[in-house]
């Protein structure tokens, strides 16, 4: 079905989860106002990024009052936002929702936490387990949280899983500064649209901005269609509200006319897969 | 040169710009205060700065002492005039002169740091008079190489051009319209007549940042740089350098006794609730 995605490219502030829920409520507001089915919030977008000993401080469990504030706010339009999820075991998780309705219909926990470079993530978080598509009044949608799209793997398995629009909700740093565009914006661009491409689906990217001790957050949150073609962009380095309209049509013509995932082998690749775990005695 | 070192300076002079702007305005300040010695690292600052909070926003300091060299103060005014911003001088040779009349022996270098650290007084004494945060003005090819002193021209609040090479520094300071003769002349401490850093380091910083950038920034090992052209023995030097000052870039050094020592396995960003 057709229906209007908002990418709320924010500046969370670093720690302070009442502010930033304040922001994202406003978020919602305009997004309401504009007539949206859907607003996607970046990774992290209730804490900030580089939260390090402050992950167990701005930890959230899902039956808290604020989790549970968004999701009433979920009647009114779909919600996909970013935070630090604490479980009954005392676990914290880089963690997305999928919000719809008045419920969670989907927690997405971030399986692949970098850690090098300037990333630290698997020194406070705990890595999630799995991929898995879900159904949405808007289409069967899978989530993915920043890192998580740089593995081929991940995106695969949730178009295999049956997902035709992909959720990446980010939190890039921004680097790189020889180039005719700034480096990990062009890394960035280039994974979208061949992800979308390889697997036919159309991608809702949305990357926050601000500054976290000297570190950039660059924004350019997008649209991108199953072609792999940029249909909206958010501004580079600055807080934007991109409102995008999703095409049915587009997806159905582009699986007609390039219908690789009708064809994909799974049990090629599970076999193949299979010996190779075989092989390496796990 | 190095296709790495070429900056994107309409991109880069974009994010330095939003860095002052965000980085300062979120510890509920609107106001710096720098140094500005008449070279061109801080001439850049200045210029980043007046573009970031508005010149009426930022306040330059010309810190002199009797044996700099009299352009100096002559290209800071110029280059304070060109982005319009608050402009004094406060002389340090009273202060100076006073603690080294206790000392009269001390060598080149002692005065050196002293000047370096008294100019860093005076502009923490103007950031709680002004309420405004200290820019620092050290660029990543200093800062690699240990040259400056701690505590000194290093101490500052936020440095925007730290991670940016002296090579790329005279890009963007060409982008943005930095007085000629400030980009021009050749680069010095102006700790006594006629010093130039180019004479006291032994090499170019043109030739050093093509070094740094490779061996820094992509990591190639020694023998990649020797097949790159680099000279053994200049690869050596430059690697101890960075090694030696190491102690320059860090805090100092806690005994840890407790579960939960500053910084070891206390950890928490600076911008930690902004």
């Amino acid at each position: 079905m057709n229906f209007t995605a908002v990418l709320a490219q924010i500046k969370p502030k670093l720690g302070c989860i009442a502010d930033n829920l304040k922001t994202i409520e406003g978020e919602i507001v305009k997004a309401l106002e504009a007539g949206a089915d859907l607003i996607v919030f970046p990774e992290l977008a209730l804490s900030g990024y580089f939260l390090k000993d402050l992950v167990p401080e701005v930890a959230l469990r899902i039956d808290s009052p604020e989790i549970f504030q968004l999701i009433e706010l979920s009647r009114g339009i779909s919600i996909a936002i970013g935070f630090v999820e604490e479980t009954e075991d005392y676990h914290f998780f880089n963690s997305a929702m999928y919000l719809e309705d008045g419920k969670i219909r989907h927690l997405h926990r971030k399986v692949y936490l970098p850690t090098y470079g300037l990333f630290d993530e698997q020194r406070y978080l705990a890595h999630g387990t799995s991929f898995r598509a879900f159904d949405t009044k808007l289409g069967r949608f899978g989530m993915l949280i920043c890192e998580d799209m740089w593995h081929l793997s991940a995106s695969y398995i949730l178009a295999m899983d049956g997902a035709m629009t992909l959720l990446c909700l980010s939190s890039s740093p921004a680097r790189g500064i020889d180039g005719d565009s700034l480096g990990s914006a062009s890394a960035w661009q280039k994974l979208v649209s061949t992800t979308a491409m390889f697997l036919n689906c159309r991608v809702l990217y949305c990357n926050r901005v601000g500054f976290e001790d000297g570190v950039n957050f660059w924004g350019g949150s997008e649209y991108i269609s199953p072609s792999g073609e940029s249909i909206a962009r958010g501004a580079l380095l600055e807080e934007d509200f991109v409102a995008a309209r999703v095409d049915e049509g587009t997806l159905r013509r582009e699986r007609i006319f390039s219908p690789m995932m009708r064809d994909e082998n799974l049990f090629v690749t599970m076999q193949e897969l299979g010996r190779i775990a075989q092989e390496r005695g796990r | 040169m190095m296709a790495g070192l070429i900056a994107n300076t309409e991109l880069l002079r974009k994010l330095l710009v939003g860095f002052v702007q965000d980085e300062v305005r979120k510890v509920g300040v609107n106001k710096v205060v720098l140094g500005l010695s008449g070279g061109i690292d801080s001439a850049l600052v200045v210029f980043i700065a007046a573009e970031a909070l508005g010149p009426e926003n930022v306040h330059a300091i010309c810190m002199p002492y009797k044996t700099s060299n009299p352009e100096s103060e002559e290209h800071a005014r110029l280059v304070a005039t060109a982005c319009g911003v608050n402009f004094s001088v406060v002389p340090i040779t009273p202060m100076v002169d006073a603690y080294f009349d206790m000392f009269p022996d001390a060598d080149n270098m002692r005065r050196g740091n002293k000047m370096a650290r008294e100019r860093m007084t005076v502009l923490f004494d103007h950031s709680a008079l002004l309420r405004a945060l200290v820019l620092g003005t050290s660029n990543k090819t200093e800062l690699l190489l240990g040259y400056g002193t701690l505590y000194g021209d290093m101490a500052s609040a936020l440095n925007p051009i730290g991670d940016i090479y002296k090579t790329q520094v005279w890009q963007l300071s060409a982008a943005m319209g930095i007085p000629a003769e400030v980009i021009e002349k050749q680069p010095s401490a102006d700790l006594w007549a006629g010093q130039t850093d180019e004479e006291e380091l032994g090499f170019s910083y043109r030739h050093v940042d093509e070094l740094l950038y490779r061996m820094v920034d992509q990591r190639l090992t020694k023998p990649e740089l020797a097949a790159a052209g680099f000279d053994g023995a200049f690869v050596e030097s430059i690697y101890l350098k960075i090694q030696n000052s190491h102690f320059k870039r860090r805090l100092p050094i806690i005994a840890k006794v407790s579960n939960r020592t500053i910084d070891r396995d206390f950890r928490y960003a600076r911008d930690w609730g902004k």
